[in-house]
């Protein structure tokens, strides 16, 4: 039967061959004749042939093969190394070329060079390049279950480093910096090709693999807190907070400066005390919440016509930043600039360091995070006969159901890596062997299956396990206790509701939402589930004739009904401000919610 | 049994429900004495004291939490049979949600087709299932070509293929001559080709053409109406057919089938053709599937108390805002549901009393709800 083409999805014509069209069209896109970034893909269930050359669809280079033999030959990769030739030139040669996922379908890819057959039509450039490059970046890659390499590609992303060189100029919006970031012991190929040198994103440290009193069940780990005291992740938060001086009509314009006592709204002197007489804050100043760092005035708001009698008009604003509930850091590195509109802009860096503590996360390179759950002085924790204590004790139990093979792999290459002073190459599917590491370690005079006896700080009493510790890359994730803590006992509430705010940001309180009020109802805890709910909990007078809420009329001193005025039995009724205001509502549509109150008892 | 120790087990009727009274006339041997019967009888009012639900306490919000928190970590939507391509079932979350919201269309309609005993061999099944089946044109055919010259397109059969279904070229041609009113139907010269050319041939319109080859790939020649996959399987020793769209009244009406145990997991199919009772332990016995096949386990009574509460009213209703919700007498309760404005607004125009006497209400206007410690109330004589 005659194959159906069709190219982007438009039906074009048939043709007889199938196959010899398609190699037609290979043919003609690895001599340059067609588009090298257009597709062929031959769907055999429905004998059509779909030709695609639209954008957004991913390309993977691959290597050619042609009769069982890779198109990629010794001499190319001499040429290569030799500056001779670039990518480009392969693929003009018709030694690589991209597939879609449609014609990848029709495609035959060998892994490796070696397992190439008759039948194959491709090899992978690298074995690495079936994935990514963040998931590249996990060393041993190929010994771990899928999912965890993807956690472990995506935590990397989250990792404190050493983001960019120009940092200290720079106005970053939430950006953290790793203080001593260093390169790790254990690296795969992709460290190399990007650069990973130039910005590190963790450190080695001691991994001891035991528990410790609890403190790092479920995902938590102990900290050495000498080592943080000596700097270990340490790392420092940068924040811009910025002031933008706008014009209005009629000339007038924001302006910095220390505001005037007559100025409306002004705050505390103590507010302004770290201004410079520009109205900026000098560098340095170490600053706590509700403390202003730029000092800005804005004109009177409406002006109308009779404002010119009136003394108090002139009276400026004011609009001064300060720093928000909760907030702390140090001026750090002050611009003065213009905004895209054209006015003036001052923008202030606030620097704040992060020194690790409870709470704070952190993760080795195995999808397996962790948040600290206590700092331990390294006196009292174990250490081994030649007096090293764990930078960092990690849970067995983290291990067993997540398969993470690598995490352990990692801990002994990189103890090999410390001890003979090398790196070691761990790169997805072309690692090191275990068997070599193993014989290594035991020639550096160390137990060959990464234990050793450890010692009881404490007690001093020698274990009675030996204890896996070895050397690993850790990374510090930019989660951190500091940026999310927040309590509430009472504060700010919803004007229209009357209820808590909500978020951090606004000094919110945590919903007791409708699941979490299930939960109350299906014990029976009826009491105290409406004290739950008293957070917007109002005593409105309703009357009893009208059944419509009342008001105390401030001048007679009585109670009204707005019906029958004096003229009604009234009485308080306790109820949510939220249901107050949904019989308004009510109201407002033209519906009469009426109340029919009748005696408790 | 004694007169004696009968009279004794009589003798609880006040204490014990019924069905526990008939169960214990017929359990108990007559061997016990009246002492045994007596502290047999004892013991079990004991044991069904404890085993009531106190008053106040919420069985309904605690049904919902068993069911919804395992629910919670269902995982795999679809669950495909082994061969054949296009036969799965929706199992897990998706399910349930279809069962409790009681959809008139479901995703994946399922029948389970037994035979009559001295019928069901491997053989007959197999027969049956292919007789049944919804055959589409495009089994029996061998090719389509589009002949852009003569605007025609001109369909060849497989007369073998054709032959399974018992039909050759002229019934299909018939067939199709039905179905495709703004065509014509000519067989051809060549006896297995059938040439469909447009009738009004306006303009050379090759996407009209394209269009129609498309349309044919629909067209049904053969079998049951809905039943678009047969798959016979082996069960417990016995043959059945698993069929993938439903059809229950005519399946049921046929000779051959053991209407005792074929069913549907159509719902309102269920309740159509069986009747309510019938969708009742269906809702039951699909909940439970669906749980079980997640390796889940809920206390059946939470799935009847649901099955319940959805045919209590004599008719299939969902846990939906057309469905049960919509019987609730409070106004505010059926208003927190779903589309609280159109709720009102019927309740104003009819002038309706919410007595604010279940939970939901309750806890709108921050007020005790009537349910376990906020049940019992203080009444004092007064002098």
């Amino acid at each position: 039967m005659a194959t159906e083409v069709y190219v982007n999805q438009k039906y074009l014509g048939t043709v007889d061959n199938a196959a010899l069209f398609i190699e037609d069209f290979k043919d003609q896109r690895r001599k340059g004749q067609v588009e090298i970034q257009a597709n062929v893909y031959h769907n055999t269930i429905t004998n059509e042939i779909h030709i695609s050359s639209q954008k957004g669809r991913s390309l993977r280079p691959l290597i050619i093969v042609k009769g069982g033999k890779s198109l990629l030959t010794e001499k190319h990769i001499e040429q290569l190394t030799a500056g001779e030739i670039t990518w480009d030139d392969l693929t003009k040669q018709g030694v690589i070329e991209y597939l879609d996922a449609g014609e990848e379908e029709n495609a035959l890819v060998a892994f490796i060079e070696d397992q190439i057959t008759e039948n194959h039509t491709h090899v992978e450039i690298t074995q690495g390049s079936i994935v990514g490059i963040t998931t590249a970046l996990v060393p041993f890659g190929n010994f771990n279950p899928s999912s965890r390499l993807i956690i472990g590609s995506k935590n990397q992303k989250q990792a404190i480093g050493f983001y960019a060189a120009n940092y200290h100029i720079r106005m970053d919006m939430d950006s953290n910096l790793m203080h001593y970031p260093q390169y790790p012991i254990i690296k795969t190929q992709l460290h190399d090709v990007t650069n990973y040198a130039e910005h590190p994103a963790g450190q080695n440290i001691v991994v001891a693999i035991m528990s410790y009193k609890g403190y790092n069940m479920e995902d938590g780990v102990i900290l050495n807190k000498s080592s943080v005291q000596r700097g270990l992740a340490r790392s420092s938060y940068f924040r811009p907070v910025s002031a933008e001086l706008l014009r209005y009509s009629g000339g007038l314009t924001d302006e910095l400066e220390i505001p005037d006592k007559e100025t409306k709204g002004y705050r505390t002197e103590a507010e302004y005390k770290f201004l410079e007489e520009d109205g900026i804050i000098y560098p340095e100043a170490k600053l706590n919440e509700g403390d202003v760092v730029i000092g800005r005035t804005s004109p009177p708001r409406f002006l109308n016509s009779l404002d010119e009698y009136n003394l108090s008009v002139g009276v400026r604003r004011e609009s001064s930043v300060a720093l928000k509930h909760g907030e702390r850091g140090i001026a750090d590195f002050i611009t003065l600039t213009e905004s895209e509109e054209g006015n003036k802009l001052i923008q202030v860096r606030l620097r704040e360091e992060r020194i690790p503590e409870i709470g704070d996360k952190f993760t080795s390179r195995h999808g397996q995070k962790g948040v600290v759950g206590i700092l331990i002085p390294s006196a009292d924790l174990p250490f081994t006969q030649s007096g090293v204590t764990p930078d960092l004790i990690f849970t067995p139990h983290g291990v067993s159901s997540r398969m993470t093979v690598s995490h352990l792999l990692e801990l002994i290459g990189a103890k090999v890596g410390a001890l003979a002073a090398r790196h070691v190459d761990a790169s997805l599917f072309d690692s090191e062997k275990e068997v070599d590491l193993r014989d290594e370690l035991s020639r550096l005079g160390f137990k060959e299956d990464g234990t050793e006896v450890m010692y009881d700080g404490i007690s001093g009493k020698r274990m009675v396990a030996r204890i896996y510790v070895g050397n690993m890359y850790y990374l510090r994730l930019r989660h951190m206790v500091a940026n999310k803590m927040q309590s509430r006992a009472r504060g700010p509430i919803q004007l229209l509701t009357r209820q808590p705010t909500e978020g951090k940001a606004r000094e919110g309180g945590l919903r007791l939402g409708e699941m979490e009020k299930d939960t109350f109802v299906a014990h029976g805890a009826t009491l105290l589930l409406k004290e739950r709910f008293d957070s917007d909990k109002v005593s409105v007078p309703v009357c009893m004739k009208s059944g419509l809420i009342g008001y105390f009329d401030g001048r007679t001193k009585q109670l009204k009904s707005p019906i029958y005025g004096d003229d009604s039995d009234m009485a308080y009724v306790e109820m949510s401000y939220a249901f107050k205001l949904l019989l308004n509502e009510l109201l407002s549509l033209g519906i009469y919610p009426h109340i029919t109150l009748k005696d408790k008892f | 049994m004694k007169k004696e120790i009968e009279s004794i087990i009589q003798s609880y009727a006040d204490k014990l429900s019924p069905f526990l009274i008939e169960k214990a006339t017929q359990e108990i041997p007559d061997s016990v004495t009246k002492k045994q019967a007596t502290q047999i009888m004892d013991t079990l009012v004991a044991s069904a004291v404890v085993a009531t639900v106190s008053p106040g306490e919420c069985v309904g919000l605690v049904s919902a939490e068993s069911i919804g928190e395992p629910g919670t970590q269902m995982t795999l939507n679809t669950f495909h049979f082994a061969g054949v391509a296009e036969m799965n079932v929706t199992v897990g979350l998706p399910r349930l949600i279809e069962i409790f919201d009681a959809r008139k269309t479901i995703k994946t309609p399922m029948m389970e087709v037994y035979l009559k005993e001295g019928k069901s061999s491997l053989e007959q099944i197999k027969q049956f299932a292919k007789f049944i089946k919804e055959t589409l044109l495009p089994e029996v055919l061998k090719d389509v070509t589009i002949d852009i010259l003569d605007q025609k397109v001109i369909i060849e059969i497989d007369p073998n293929a054709a032959a399974d279904y018992s039909l050759d070229t002229k019934e299909i041609a018939k067939i199709l001559k039905t179905k495709l009113k703004t065509f014509s139907v000519v067989q051809g010269e060549e006896t297995d080709k059938i040439e469909l050319s447009m009738k009004s041939s306006k303009s050379e319109n090759l996407k009209e053409l394209h269009n129609i080859k498309v349309k044919l790939k629909k067209i049904k020649i053969h079998g049951m109406k809905g039943v678009k996959q047969v798959l016979p399987v082996e069960r417990n020793g016995e043959y059945v057919i698993l069929t993938s769209g439903s059809n229950l009244k005519e399946i049921l009406a046929m000779d051959d089938v053991d209407s005792m145990k074929t069913t549907s997991n159509d719902l309102y199919e269920i309740e159509a053709v069986l009747g309510i009772e019938a969708a009742r332990s269906a809702v039951i016995e699909e909940t439970v599937k669906v749980i079980e096949a997640q390796g889940l386990n809920i206390d059946i009574r939470h799935i009847m108390l649901v099955a319940d509460i959805m045919c209590a009213s004599g008719q299939l209703k969902g846990i939906t805002r057309f469905g049960v919700v919509k019987d609730k007498s409070s106004v505010l309760a059926r208003a927190s549901f779903e589309t609280p404005v159109k709720h009102i607004f019927t309740a104003a125009m009819s002038g309706e009393i919410d007595r604010l006497q279940s939970v939901v209400e309750n806890v709108m206007i921050n007020q005790p709800v009537p349910l376990g410690t906020g049940l019992p109330s203080l009444i004092t004589k007064m002098k």
